[in-house]
C-alpha cells in the first residue's frame, strides 16, 4: 500500500509523541537512567583496575600481592554490581516497555473498534492486523532494547574516551587519528546501506505478495495449465529479490571487517607507540593494557551504532503507522446528538436523500419513501448493486450528503447513534458469531437476558432442539476448532439473538443461498416470527416476502431505479419484471 | 531426495574457496595479539626501535589480510546464499504448483506461502551466516583458546573453566526461551483472531452497541500477551549479565593467578595483556555462537520444511496403460462410471455414473456439501476417484498427461481467481488467445459492455482478487476467460451466482447458439440456471438422486421438486 513509498518526514513528531508514552512514568524512566548509569560505570572502572592491578605485578621490587589483591577484589566486586544494575535494568525497561505497549495496543484496539464502519471498510483485515502486532512488536523491541543500547553507547563511548585521556594522553593522541576513521566508516556506510536494505524489503515484500496471490489461485492455474508460465514470472521476481539481497550484503558484509579493521589497527599503533613509550619508560605497562581495553570498549558501540540506528528507524516508521491510525476521528467525533432516541414508534421516512460512498460518485440521487411503523420495506435487486447501502444509512454507518433520514418524525441525526441503533435488531447475511458459548453469543442480543427468555428466544428460532442436542448444551463452545455450525445453524442464532432483542425495527437480509432445504425452511419460518409487528428492512431473495411488502425499492447499479408494490412493479414491464420473468423462461 | 546440502554442494568448490579465504582472514587477526605480547616482552626490552616499528608494520600486514580476507569471503558466501536461495524458491515454487491437490490439502495453502515466503528468508540468513560466522566463531574460539596455551598453559586454564559455564548458561536459557516464545505466540494468535473476529463483525457490534464490552474482552487478551512476553523477556535477558559477569570475573581470575606466575619468574607481564585481548576475542565469539544457534535452529527447521514439499512424490501421473480411447468416442465426451470419492475417510460422492456426448448439456444441483464441486475436481483429475472410472473423449482420465487432459477444458471454479492484472491478462491468461478472440469471449460472457466502459477498456487493472469489481463482474471476467480457449468442454461451477436472473438467462442463450458443439457442464443452486440443460444431475449428500431432464425430474424426483418448490412456491429466489 501507500506505507511502502512513504516518506519518513515527521520522525521528530512521533519520537516526541513516543517520549510522552514515556513521561507518563518518569519516575521509572529516572530510575532506569540512574541504573545505565551505575551499571555503565561500575563496567567502566574495570579496565583502570586491571591496568593498576598490572602495575602491581610488574615492578622491579617484584610483584606488590597486596595492591594486586585490592584492585581484584575491587573488579570482582565492580563487575557483579554493574552485572546486577545491568541485569535489573533490563526487567525495569521490558515491564515499562510492556507497559507501554500495553496502554498503545489498548487504545489502538479501542480507536479500531470505535472507528467509523465506511474507514474501516476501506481497510484490509490484514493492515489492521500489522499494525496491532507486528508495528506495536517493533516498537517495543526499540523501546526495551535499542534505546537502551543507544543510551548504554554514549556513556560507554564518552566514559571509554575520559578513561584513555586519563590512563595515557600520549597515547590518546595515537588513538586520535582511528577516531575519525571509524565514525567516518560507521556514517558513510549507514547512509549508503539503508536505501539497499529498503530496496531489499520491498522487493522480498513484493515477491511474496505475489507467490500468495499464485498459490490462492493454485486450482486454476492448473485448470489451464499454466504453471510453467506462473513459474517463469515467479522467477524473475524471484531474481529481482534475491539480487537486491545480494546488493544490501555485498555492501553490508564491508563494513563489519572494515571496522574491525580500524580497531586493530588501532591496537597496532596503540602496540607499537605503547612500546616504545614503555621502552623510554613513558609509560607503565597497566596503563597500556588498560588503554587498550578502553579502546574496544569504545569501538564496540560505534560498530553497533548503525544497527541501532536503523532499528530505531523502523520503530519510528512502525510507530508512526500506529499513531496514524489513532489520530483518525472516531465515529460521532464531530456531530454526535446528545439527546438518546427511546422507545419509537417505528415510521422511517427518507426525504430526498443523496449519497454515495464516493462523494463525487452519487449513487442514490434522490431518493424519498415513507415506512409506517409495522410496515415491510423490500429491497430488491442484483447482487452487488448495493442493496446493502439503505441498511447502512439507517444504521448511520455512513450518513448521506444530502437530505434526511427520520425516525418517528426526527432527524435520525439528532440522536445518539448508541440508541439508534440499539432501535434496530439486525439479520445479516455475514452470519457474525464471536469466539465464545453459545449463550454468549445469544444474549449478545441483549445484555442480562435470564435464561428463561435465551431459550424462549432460541426456540422461536427453531434452533433449540439443535442447541440441546449439543454436548455442552448453551454452555457449547462456539470456535473454530469447536463445535462445527453449519452456515444455516449461524443463520439461526444470529435471528435467535435478533429474537432477544425488544427493539421495534428489524433490518433482515434474506440471502439463504448454501443451505439444504430443511434449515432453509426453518429459517423462513424463523424470520416470519421474526418480523411479525415489526417495521422491517429486508433484503429480500423470497417472492412471498416481495409480494406481500409494502413497499418495493428496486435497486440497481447503486441507485434506485423502481419502487412500488408487486403488482404495479409488474404492470409497469420494468427492470422489476424483466429480473422476474427471467427466471420463468 | 532433495535436500540442503544437494543445493549447496553445486557450490562446493566456490564455498571451500571462500571458507578458506575466510580461515586465513580469522587467523590473521588471532595472531595480533600474539604479536603485540611479544613486542612488550621480547623486543622492547632489546631497546631496539627499528624492530619495534618492523614488528608493528607486519601487525598492520595481518590486520589488512584479516579486513581483506573477511570482506572478501563475505561476499563470496553472500553469492553462494543467493545463488542457492534463488535455485531453492524456484524450485519450492515449482514444486508447489505442480502438487496434487491432495498433497495441497495436507500442507493447507497458508503454511504453502508461509514456506515460499518466511522460510526460504530463514533458509537464505543461515546459509549466509553459516558460511560467514561458521568457521569465523570456531576459529576464534579454539584457535583463541588454543594460542591462550602457547602464550601461557595455566592462565589458559583459569579461562578455560568459565566457558562450560557459559555454555549452560546459554543452552538453559535459549531452551527455556523456546518454550516461552510458544507460549508467546499462541497468546498472539489468540489476540490477531480477536481482531480479525471484531474486524468483521463491526457492524453487528456496532448495531448492539456492544464496543464496551469488546473492549474489556480485548483487554483480558492483551493483558495476557504483556504477561507471556514481560516473562519470555526478562528470562531472555539474564544471559547478557551472566555471560559479561562471568568473562569479567574469568579475567580477574587470570590477572590474579597472573600475579603469582609473574612473581614466580613462570609468566611475563606482556603476556597478561595478551589475555585481556584474547579474552575480548573469545567473550564476542561466546556471544556470536548463541546467534548462530538461534539463526541455524530456525533455519533448519525452515530447511526441513521447504524439502518435505520438494520431495512430495509425484502423485497424478499418466498411465500409460490406459491411454486407448474407447470406439466410437467422440470428442467432447465426457462419461463417470460408478465413481465414488471421498477425502480422507469422509465420503464425498458415491456411485456415480452419467454419460455425455458432444454438445451436450450437464446442468448440476444439489445442496452445499452435496458433492458437486467434488465431481469437477475428479473431472479435472486434481483427484484421483477412489473407485469407478472417468473418461474424456474416451480416454481415461488417468491415461492422460495432466496439461493435454485440462487443455481440452474451460473451466471457471467457485470462487475463482482473479490476478492483479489487466483484464486482458486475466482473460487471455498467459495463454496464446489473439485480440479478437479474447474480445469475442467477453461479448459471449456479457463482460465487454462493461470492459468497454472503463476508462482503460481491456487494459484496465484489477486489484488483488479483483476486489475493484463487483461479484456479476468478476464471474463475467471468468466466464470471458473459460470461453476465450475455444474448449472442447465447458465446466462452470456456481459461477453465475452474482448475475442477475436477466444477464444469467442471456448467457445461457448464447451459450446455447455459439457453442453448440461444446459440452457443457454447469453447477449451480439456481435451478433455473441448470433448468435448460438436456440432463440435469441432482446430488443429494454425495449420492445421485436424480439424473434427467427437467420434466422427468419433476416429476419423478423428489428432492428436485423440493428444491424448485423452495424456491418458487412461496418465493422464487430473487436476485
Amino acid at each position: 500500500m501507500n506505507e511502502v513509498s512513504h516518506v519518513p518526514t515527521n520522525r521528530r513528531a512521533v519520537a516526541a509523541r513516543l517520549a510522552k508514552y514515556f513521561m507518563c512514568y518518569k519516575f521509572t524512566v529516572i530510575a532506569a537512567f540512574l541504573l545505565m548509569l551505575g551499571s555503565n560505570l561500575f563496567a567502566l572502572l574495570g579496565p583502570l583496575l586491571t591496568g593498576k592491578a598490572i602495575n602491581a605485578i610488574d615492578l622491579e621490587t617484584g610483584v606488590d600481592f597486596q595492591a594486586v589483591f585490592f584492585y581484584c577484589a575491587l573488579m570482582a566486586v565492580f563487575y557483579v554490581v554493574s552485572g546486577v544494575l545491568g541485569y535489573i535494568l533490563s526487567v525495569v525497561m521490558i515491564k515499562l516497555s510492556q507497559k507501554i505497549v500495553k496502554s498503545m495496543r489498548k487504545d489502538l484496539f479501542d480507536k479500531i473498534i470505535a472507528l467509523p464502519v465506511g474507514y474501516l471498510d476501506k481497510m484490509q483485515a490484514g493492515d489492521l492486523i500489522n499494525r496491532i502486532s507486528y508495528d506495536i512488536d517493533t516498537v517495543n523491541a526499540s523501546l526495551s532494547n535499542d534505546i537502551l543500547q543507544a543510551a548504554t553507547g554514549i556513556v560507554t563511548v564518552i566514559g571509554a574516551l575520559i578513561g584513555m585521556l586519563a590512563v595515557s594522553p600520549a597515547l590518546f593522541g595515537v588513538f586520535a587519528i582511528t577516531i575519525p576513521l571509524s565514525v567516518f566508516i560507521t556514517i558513510k556506510r549507514s547512509r549508503s546501506v539503508r536505501p539497499l536494505f529498503r530496496k531489499r524489503s520491498g522487493k522480498l515484500a513484493q515477491l511474496n505478495g505475489y507467490s500468495e496471490e499464485m498459490i490462492s489461485g493454485i486450482k486454476t492455474i492448473k485448470a489451464y495449465g499454466r504453471e510453467d508460465d506462473m513459474i517463469a514470472r515467479f522467477a524473475d521476481k524471484n531474481k529481482d529479490a534475491v539480487d537486491a539481497y545480494y546488493a544490501a550484503d555485498y555492501y553490508g558484509s564491508l563494513i563489519g571487517p572494515s571496522v574491525n579493521f580500524v580497531n586493530n589497527f588501532g591496537t597496532v599503533l596503540i602496540s607499537t607507540a605503547g612500546s616504545l613509550m614503555y621502552l623510554f619508560d613513558m609509560i607503565m605497562l597497566g596503563d597500556i593494557s588498560s588503554f587498550l581495553l578502553y579502546a574496544r570498549k569504545f569501538s564496540g558501540p560505534i560498530n553497533e551504532y548503525a544497527n541501532i540506528m536503523s532499528e530505531i528507524q523502523s520503530a519510528l516508521a512502525a510507530a508512526e503507522r500506529v499513531f496514524r491510525l489513532l489520530d483518525e476521528l472516531p465515529e460521532g467525533a464531530k456531530d454526535e446528538a446528545t439527546e438518546d432516541l427511546t422507545d419509537p414508534r417505528g415510521d422511517v421516512s427518507f426525504e430526498h436523500v443523496r449519497f454515495g460512498y464516493d462523494p463525487e460518485k452519487v449513487i442514490i440521487k434522490d431518493l424519498s419513501f415513507d415506512a409506517k411503523a409495522g410496515q415491510t420495506v423490500a429491497i430488491v435487486g442484483p447482487t452487488g448493486a448495493g442493496k446493502t447501502t439503505l441498511v447502512n444509512l439507517l444504521m448511520r454507518f455512513y450518513d448521506p450528503q444530502g437530505g434526511r433520514i427520520t425516525l418517528d418524525g426526527n432527524d435520525i441525526k439528532d440522536y445518539t447513534r448508541k440508541s439508534l441503533r440499539a432501535a434496530f435488531s439486525m439479520v445479516l447475511q455475514d452470519t457474525w458469531l464471536f469466539e465464545g458459548t453459545v449463550r454468549e453469543n445469544i444474549v449478545y442480543g441483549k445484555v442480562g437476558a435470564t435464561d428463561e427468555e435465551i431459550r424462549k428466544a432460541a426456540e422461536n428460532a427453531n434452533i433449540a432442539d439443535f442447541i440441546d442436542a449439543l454436548p455442552q448444551g448453551y454452555d457449547t463452545p462456539v470456535t473454530d476448532g469447536g463445535v462445527n455450525l453449519s452456515k444455516g445453524q449461524k443463520q439461526l442464532m444470529t435471528i435467535a439473538r435478533a429474537m432477544l432483542s425488544p427493539a421495534h425495527l428489524l433490518i433482515l437480509d434474506e440471502a439463504t443461498s448454501n443451505v439444504d432445504t430443511r434449515t432453509e425452511l426453518l429459517i423462513r419460518d424463523a424470520m416470519n416470527r421474526l418480523m411479525q409487528g415489526k417495521t422491517c428492512f429486508v433484503i429480500a431473495h423470497r417472492l412471498s416476502t416481495i409480494r406481500n411488502a409494502d413497499l418495493i425499492l428496486v435497486v440497481k447499479d447503486g441507485d434506485i431505479v423502481e419502487r412500488g408494490k408487486h403488482e404495479e412493479l409488474l404492470a409497469k414491464g420494468g427492470f422489476y419484471s424483466e429480473i422476474y420473468n427471467a427466471q420463468f423462461e | 531426495m532433495k535436500s540442503l546440502g544437494g543445493y549447496l554442494s553445486v557450490h562446493k568448490k566456490r564455498m571451500s574457496i571462500g571458507l578458506a579465504i575466510k580461515a586465513i582472514g580469522t587467523l590473521a587477526e588471532l595472531f595480533l595479539p600474539m604479536i603485540m605480547a611479544y613486542m612488550i616482552d621480547d623486543v622492547a626490552p632489546t631497546g631496539s626501535v627499528l624492530s619495534l616499528s618492523l614488528w608493528g608494520a607486519a601487525m598492520f600486514v595481518f590486520a589488512v589480510v584479516a579486513c581483506g580476507g573477511n570482506v572478501v569471503a563475505n561476499r563470496m558466501a553472500s553469492k553462494v546464499a543467493r545463488d542457492t536461495t534463488e535455485v531453492i524458491r524456484n524450485d519450492l515454487f515449482t514444486s508447489t504448483l505442480y502438487l496434487s491437490a491432495r498433497q495441497t490439502d495436507e500442507v493447507t495453502v497458508p503454511s504453502l506461502v508461509s514456506r515460499l515466503s518466511s522460510d526460504t528468508y530463514n533458509v537464505h540468513n543461515m546459509i549466509g551466516m553459516i558460511q560467514r560466522l561458521g568457521v569465523r566463531v570456531p576459529i576464534l574460539l579454539v584457535g583463541g583458546v588454543a594460542l591462550t596455551f602457547t602464550v601461557e598453559p595455566v592462565l589458559a586454564l583459569v579461562l578455560l573453566a568459565v566457558v562450560p559455564f557459559l555454555s549452560i548458561v546459554v543452552i538453559f536459557v535459549s531452551s527455556r526461551g523456546i518454550v516461552l516464545y510458544t507460549d508467546l505466540q499462541r497468546a498472539v494468535d489468540t489476540m490477531v483472531r480477536k481482531v480479525r473476529d471484531d474486524y468483521t463483525g463491526i457492524r453487528v457490534i456496532k448495531a448492539l452497541s456492544r464496543t464496551e464490552y469488546e473492549e474489556r474482552g480485548f483487554a483480558e487478551i492483551n493483558d495476557n500477551v504483556v504477561a507471556k512476553e514481560t516473562k519470555a523477556g526478562v528470562t531472555m535477558s539474564i544471559t547478557n549479565p551472566i555471560m559479561n559477569v562471568m568473562l569479567n570475573l574469568g579475567m580477574t581470575a587470570v590477572v590474579l593467578v597472573g600475579a603469582y606466575r609473574v612473581s614466580e619468574g613462570l609468566a611475563k607481564v606482556g603476556e597478561i595483556i595478551a589475555f585481556t585481548s584474547y579474552f575480548t576475542i573469545i567473550l564476542n565469539a561466546v556471544i556470536s555462537i548463541s546467534r548462530i544457534f538461534v539463526n541455524v535452529s530456525k533455519g533448519s527447521a525452515s530447511a526441513k520444511r521447504i524439502c518435505n514439499v520438494l520431495n512430495m512424490p509425484d502423485e497424478l501421473i499418466k498411465d500409460e496403460r490406459l491411454s486407448f480411447a474407447e470406439e466410437g468416442a467422440e470428442k467432447g465426451s465426457v462419461k463417470f462410471e460408478n465413481v465414488s470419492f471421498s477425502y480422507n475417510g469422509a465420503p464425498a460422492l458415491k456411485n456415480i455414473s452419467f454419460e455425455l456426448k458432444k454438445g451436450e448439456s450437464l446442468g448440476v444441483i444439489g445442496a452445499t456439501g452435496s458433492g458437486k464441486t467434488t465431481l469437477v475436481a475428479l473431472l479435472l483429475r486434481f483427484y484421483d476417484a477412489d473407485k469407478g472410472r472417468i473418461t474424456v473423449d474416451g480416454i481415461d482420465v488417468r491415461g492422460y498427461d495432466e496439461k493435454e487432459l485440462r487443455s481440452k477444458f474451460g473451466v471457471v471454479l467457485q470462487n475463482d481467481f482473479l490476478m492483479a492484472a489487466s483484464v486482458e491478462e486475466n482473460i487471455k491468461f498467459e495463454r496464446d488467445i489473439d485480440d479478437e478472440s479474447m474480445k469475442r469471449a467477453a461479448e459471449h460472457a456479457k463482460a465487454a459492455p462493461f470492459v468497454e466502459a472503463l476508462d482503460d477498456k481491456y487494459d484496465s487493472k484489477l486489484t488483488v482478487r479483483g476486489a475493484n469489481f463487483s461479484g456479476g463482474q468478476k464471474q463475467r471476467l471468468l466466464i470471458a476467460r473459460a470461453l476465450a480457449g475455444k474448449p472442447e468442454i465447458l465446466v462452470l461451477d456456481d459461477s453465475s451466482s452474482a448475475l442477475d436472473y436477466k444477464t444469467d438467462s442471456q448467457l445461457r442463450a448464447t451459450l446455447r447458439e455459439k457453442y453448440p458443439d461444446t459440452t457443457i457442464i454447469m453447477i449451480a443452486q439456481r435451478i433455473s440456471s441448470v433448468r435448460f440443460a438436456d440432463k440435469i444431475l441432482v446430488l443429494d449428500k454425495g449420492e445421485a438422486v436424480g439424473l434427467g431432464d427437467d420434466a422427468t425430474l419433476m416429476k419423478d424426483c423428489a428432492v428436485y421438486r423440493s428444491i424448485y418448490d423452495s424456491q418458487h412456491d412461496a418465493g422464487g429466489e430473487e436476485r
